[in-house]
């Protein structure tokens, strides 16, 4: 509890941003409790979108676990990141089921579209491709998803439209 | 109570939510409410019904009428026709093929009709957010009659007499394990379930956390009592958001019944559980490495022993059983081990759940006896290969599995005859693979799966599958060479010799049983750069048969390379420099005259 507070009021900056606000919340449910590191993580990525540094360093210090084992922890499970990431999450689901049904093409597809490799992020800064695990949608193979949004039996002809209502919708949002 | 004249379930599990089911009950609410017989009708969300492919679907009791692929749209129609006039509409009922006669009813449906249902008794029946549903299906009436009547020994044998064994993998006997955690000394002792569900195209664990999540809850309690545990973890993956959303719910609720919490049912035991969230790693399903993560560590696998009914969460003795195993409790409480023992073969106890995907015509989720053959998974429930392609091959076990073919189409599928045959039971996931499909492409795929996935803590996993994938990949691009098979077969032996946790022992599995059964498909990617299968796109090339082709220019229309050229009515061609492989062409033609070889 302590230890969280000191990493917050070093960073008077920070302490108005209201993540930062959040995090220190997450960190004193957390703090003291055996195996919290993950979950403080999960709530955290959550907050800012990714870890970045500053908050590794918050969640070591608050939870009192080595700066290293934060880190070790981070680049073990693959839904972690400490890079930023675009608004949307594309996650191509290449399970078996889905490979089986060509989610190969989908993905090239989108590839060709955003004109991104996996993991990397489209210039408008609006998408980030990933490849993901099997989300166990497998009955409605091949499956991906964008944000929440959960698209299945897709076709290579499918993701331009696709794409378009998110943009759609940001350009009414900038509007 | 009210009284309803209908009950409509609409399924509301992972696959259905995603193909918009939540717009079809906003539909049919609205209609209810302007047809004025919404007092009448009760719809009900549920979990997962099976059928995912056929969704959004619907099911009307009393009859069990069974509407699937509906739209919006669809809603106005069976409200007016259906719940108003007592007309069933036939245009939205299942059928088992495009030109075959509708079936209505759920009862007459061969993929409902050939399925015992233990584990998946509730799912998609009942709605999984409303704890007295679940109540009125004998719910928390086995954990009663623990508290009330059993001792742990009592409890625990039962199960052992049951013959229940492990629905995670290895197919462990669940009550001798029971036994284990039991007597291990020490007060404090945990109960965790494993729902990081690892192997990609199964989703029955899923299907259970959403769809009767209250299942799970009371047998860890009653896993609990028996072994004298007071706390439980739920270890689920990050990647099913619903199943944790809908077991949080549930576990809220029996707290506020007094089913979970202190003093449950009134008695001295107290029982609580918690939900950890994975974080995105294979190797987390491994028990080890599960139990670590838990501690908020890097999920890396231990050796054993110590096994975790000694040494398990935090140091202490701990039972860890995978959902599907969970959901197998309760009925063989209240009905009896001989009732379970009497189901299955003599081995393989009770039934097992597989959930069905890739090329099969009714993808989804199915509950058999231990036994049942291939043949009737495949053909008769799952109801063959689409477009009237041959089957080729399914593969059992997920990336630690092998591949089964037609001559394996008759075996019993239970855990001794799928081992024997190098395949494995796994955790039910059975993909099924057409004609089409290239078996090096799939060990491939397999192998850059576990390369992925492996930890890293021992070199011949790491560096062993490293290997394994670069050979495969070579030889899926045609640059093979002489004596590469040879190779994959001492890396694989290697890798399983000396690997410290079941990713490393199992990675090779899916080379050696597609090589154990498909080698001249192998040797002709080596020796005759050829894929058979015509899969393999650096190995083929895309051909007009000109006496098929009736050259009616389609295919010139979809290509996008303009690599197509002929006069109208004459066969068409190809330019095999200009073609970059895309298919389109082949998926047009309306003649088949476009091959790949
Ligand atoms: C690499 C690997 C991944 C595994 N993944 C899972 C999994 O996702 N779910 C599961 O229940 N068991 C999984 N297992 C098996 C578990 O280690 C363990 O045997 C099982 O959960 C025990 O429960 P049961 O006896 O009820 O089957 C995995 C094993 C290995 C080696
Ligand atoms: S066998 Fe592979 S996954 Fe298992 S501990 Fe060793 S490196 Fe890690
Ligand atoms: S495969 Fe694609 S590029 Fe080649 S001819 Fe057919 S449509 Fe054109
Ligand atoms: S679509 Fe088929 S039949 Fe028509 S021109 Fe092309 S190859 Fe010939
Ligand atoms: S394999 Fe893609 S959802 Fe399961
Ligand atoms: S999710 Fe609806 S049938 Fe499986």
């Amino acid at each position: 509890m302590e230890a969280a507070n000191k990493g917050c009021c070093c960073q008077s900056m920070k302490a108005q941003d209201e993540r930062y606000q959040k995090l220190a919340d997450i960190i004193a449910r957390y703090a003291g409790q055996p195996g919290a590191l993950i979950p403080v993580l999960h709530q955290a990525q959550e907050v800012f979108g990714y870890l970045p540094n500053d908050v590794q360093v918050l969640i070591a210090e608050g939870l009192d676990v080595p700066l290293s084992e934060v880190d070790g922890v981070i680049t073990f499970y693959s839904l972690f990141t400490s890079q930023p990431r675009g608004k949307y999450t594309i996650g191509v689901c290449m399970g078996t089921a889905c490979y089986v049904k060509g989610a190969a093409a989908v993905l090239e597809e989108l590839k060709q579209q955003l004109g991104i490799d996996v993991n990397g992020t489209s210039a408008d800064g609006l998408f980030t491709l990933e490849v993901t695990r099997c989300v166990g949608a497998c009955g409605l193979a091949p499956v991906m998803n964008i944000g929440d949004d959960v698209y299945g039996r897709l076709k290579p002809e499918d993701i331009r439209e696709i794409l378009d209502k998110y943009i759609q919708a940001e350009r009414q949002a900038d509007a | 109570m009210a009284v309803y004249r209908l009950h409509v379930l609409v399924c509301a599990g992972a696959g259905c939510v995603s193909s918009n089911c939540k717009a079809v009950e906003a539909a049919l609410q609205d209609e209810l409410e302007k047809a004025g017989i919404a007092e009448e009708v009760k719809v009900v969300e549920t979990g997962c019904i099976g059928t995912c492919d056929l969704g959004p679907l619907i099911v009307v009791y009393p009859e069990g009428v069974f509407y699937q692929r509906l739209t919006p749209d669809d809603a106005r129609e069976i409200v007016n026709e259906h719940f108003v006039k007592g007309r069933i509409v036939r245009r939205l009922l299942y059928r088992p093929a495009e030109d075959a006669e509708p079936v209505a009813l759920t009862a007459d449906m061969d993929f409902f009709r050939r399925q015992y249902r233990i584990a998946l008794r509730n799912t998609g029946v009942i709605d999984p957010e409303v704890i007295e549903e679940y109540i009125a299906r004998d719910g928390y009436a086995a954990l009663g009659k623990v508290l009330s009547t059993m001792s742990p020994e009592q409890v625990i044998d039962e199960i052992k007499r049951s013959g229940l064994r492990g629905r995670g993998g290895a197919g462990f006997p669940t009550g001798l394990k029971w036994e284990f955690a039991y007597k291990a000394p020490g007060d404090e002792k945990y109960v965790v379930c494993n729902a990081d569900e690892g192997d990609p195209g199964a989703f029955m664990d899923r299907s259970i956390l959403e769809g009767d999540p209250h299942s799970v809850i009371e047998a860890m309690s009653i896993a609990g009592y028996a072994i004298g545990a007071k706390q439980g973890f739920v270890y689920v993956r990050a990647e099913y958001p619903l199943a944790v959303e809908r077991l949080t719910k549930a576990l809220n609720q029996a707290r506020e019944y007094g089913l979970l919490g202190e003093n449950i049912f009134g008695t001295d035991f107290s029982f609580d559980i918690e939900i950890r969230v994975g974080a995105g790693a294979f190797v987390c399903g491994e028990e080890t490495a599960l139990l670590t993560s838990i501690e908020g560590k890097r999920g890396e696998p231990r050796p054993r022993p110590p096994f975790p009914a000694v040494k398990g969460v935090f140091g202490k003795p701990t039972l860890l059983n995978n959902v599907e195993t969970y959901a197998n409790i309760c009925p063989i409480i209240l009905n009896g081990a001989e009732w379970f023992a009497e189901i299955g073969t003599e081995k393989s106890r009770g039934t097992k759940v597989f959930a069905i995907a890739g090329d099969i015509n009714n993808t989804g989720l199915v509950e058999v006896p231990m036994g049942t053959t291939l043949r009737e998974v495949i053909f008769d429930i799952g109801g063959g290969i689409p477009k009237g392609k041959k089957f080729k091959a399914a593969q059992t076990g997920g990336p630690s599995g092998g591949c089964l073919t037609e001559e394996h189409l008759d075996i019993s599928m239970d855990y001794e005859s799928l081992t024997q045959v190098g395949s494995m039971m796994g955790s039910g996931g059975l993909i099924v693979m057409d004609e089409n499909t290239c078996m090096v492409d799939i060990a491939r795929f397999y192998l850059d799966y576990t390369k992925d996935e492996s930890c890293g803590k021992c070199t011949p996993c790491r560096v062993g599958t490293t290997r394994m994938l670069e050979i495969l990949t070579r030889l899926t691009e045609g640059k093979g060479e002489e004596g590469d098979i040879e190779k994959l077969e001492t890396l694989a032996r290697n890798i399983k010799a000396s690997s410290l946790c079941g990713l490393g022992q199992s990675a090779p599995n899916p080379v050696l049983s597609t090589l154990q059964h498909f080698r001249e498909e192998y040797e002709a990617h080596v020796r005759d750069k050829r894929c058979p299968a015509g899969q393999c796109l650096a190995l083929i090339q895309f051909f007009i048969e000109p006496e098929l082709c009736r050259g009616c220019g389609l295919c010139i229309k979809v290509c996008p390379e303009n690599a197509i050229s002929g006069n109208r009515r004459e066969p068409h061609e190809i330019d095999v420099e200009l073609c970059v492989k895309c298919g389109a062409c082949q998926e047009r033609c309306p003649f088949d005259a476009i091959i790949r070889r």
